[in-house]
């Protein structure tokens, strides 16, 4: 299964401090969300990943202590379920 | 209507139709040294009117009518006029107002900069507005601030201050030369008394200024100041706005704009002396 994040030019995306805030043109909902929801919209935007080649992804860019990939899935499973992120 | 009254408050003007003389009385009295509509059209009409023919003159109850109603508003006995038609404008700003984003605060300025307060009802942002005003600050408002999405500047709408129940004697004690309304007992928050904003802040009401701090007061605590979270304000600034959601991107923009800009305080205060000294301090610390 792929995962897509919603085009970046359909979310107006502000960090305020811990919390970032996410403006989601469509629905014209406003998303606070705290850390890895934003590294993870970063991520899948463009292209659509897997759960496993996101995984790979963050791995590139951050730190990661331990790579869980059930624990990243119930968060991508928060961002569909908020419209945030499409699967395919 | 029988009776009308036209009035610019801000940038905002407003004609109040009403069955009754009186209640326009006061209004025209309250109101005098307000502008006339700036080319003679509102933006928002009010209708104060009887629910039955009969009722204007037996037992009158007012009901609220205009642009913006809620359905199942009660009506108010003919003594509370005056309260009923600054409800009917205030619901006309909530529920209507597009232009600014509006925020449930109040707001004094000084030297071009806005310190903003808001809370719930009881928190003292009216009070502490009109002490405030009385101390070298201009009283932009004690109910709503208008942020304009574009400029992020915050707009004046020195509507009349509503002190309601222990804060009418204090405001009285401490500004007995200002000009009151009535006092209006019996009404659904208690006993309200409206307090003329002084004419400085009227003349001055066209011009904007830069929001610089934002407080979150608190009544009957400890003394005490914290720093609120940006996150956290918000979330609570949502909550305080009554056009966020209506307002849509042009909103988020305007509030994520507002709360990145300004340092925010709640501030927990025993009494109206303590709160402005705690004022006056975060201002200086600027």
């Amino acid at each position: 299964m792929l995962y897509r994040a919603a085009r970046s030019d359909a979310l107006r995306i502000v960090p305020l401090d811990d919390f970032t805030a996410i403006y989601h043109r469509a629905s014209g909902i406003t998303h606070l969300v705290a850390s890895p929801a934003p590294e993870i919209l970063a991520a899948l935007n463009g292209a659509g990943l897997t759960l496993a080649g996101l995984t790979a992804r963050l791995s590139e860019r951050y730190d990661l202590l331990d790579a869980d990939e059930a624990a990243l899935a119930a968060r991508l499973d928060e961002l569909v379920a908020a419209g945030l992120v499409s699967t395919a | 209507m029988r009776h009308t009254f036209s009035v610019r408050i801000g940038p905002v003007g407003f004609r109040v139709g009403s069955d009754w003389r009186a209640p326009i009385r006061q209004l025209e009295t309250l109101y005098g040294g307000y502008p006339a509509l700036e080319d003679g059209v509102p933006d928002f009409t009010v209708r104060l009117f009887a629910a039955r023919p009969w009722r204007r003159v037996i037992r009158p109850a007012v009901m609220l009518g205009g642009d913006f109603v809620l359905p199942d508003a009660a009506p108010l006995p003919l003594a509370q006029g005056l309260l009923a038609a600054e409800m009917a404008m205030n619901l006309q700003m909530a529920l209507g107002q597009r232009r600014y984003l509006l925020l449930h605060a109040s707001a004094v300025e000084r030297d071009g900069r806005v310190l903003l307060m808001t809370g719930e009802s009881g928190s003292g942002k009216s009070t502490l507005a009109a002490l405030l005003s009385r101390r070298g600050w201009r009283l932009m408002g004690d109910e709503f601030a208008l942020i304009d999405p574009a400029t992020g500047l915050a707009h004046a709408f020195p509507r009349l201050v509503s002190l309601k129940n222990a804060a009418i004697p204090v405001v009285e004690a401490a500004v007995p030369d200002a000009r009151f309304g009535p006092l209006i007992e019996g009404t659904p928050k208690g006993t309200i008394r409206h307090l003329v904003p002084d004419v400085a802040s009227v003349a001055a009401m066209d011009q904007p200024g830069t929001p610089a701090l934002l407080l979150f007061p608190r009544y009957g605590f400890a003394p005490d100041v914290r720093p609120v979270a940006p996150g956290e304000v918000f979330v609570r600034l949502t909550q305080a706005s009554t056009n966020y959601v209506a307002l849509g991107a042009r909103g988020f923009e305007a509030l994520t704009g507002l709360v990145r800009a300004i340092p925010a305080r709640a501030i927990d205060y025993p009494d109206t002396a303590g709160a402005l000294a705690q004022v006056e301090a975060l201002w200086r610390a600027l």
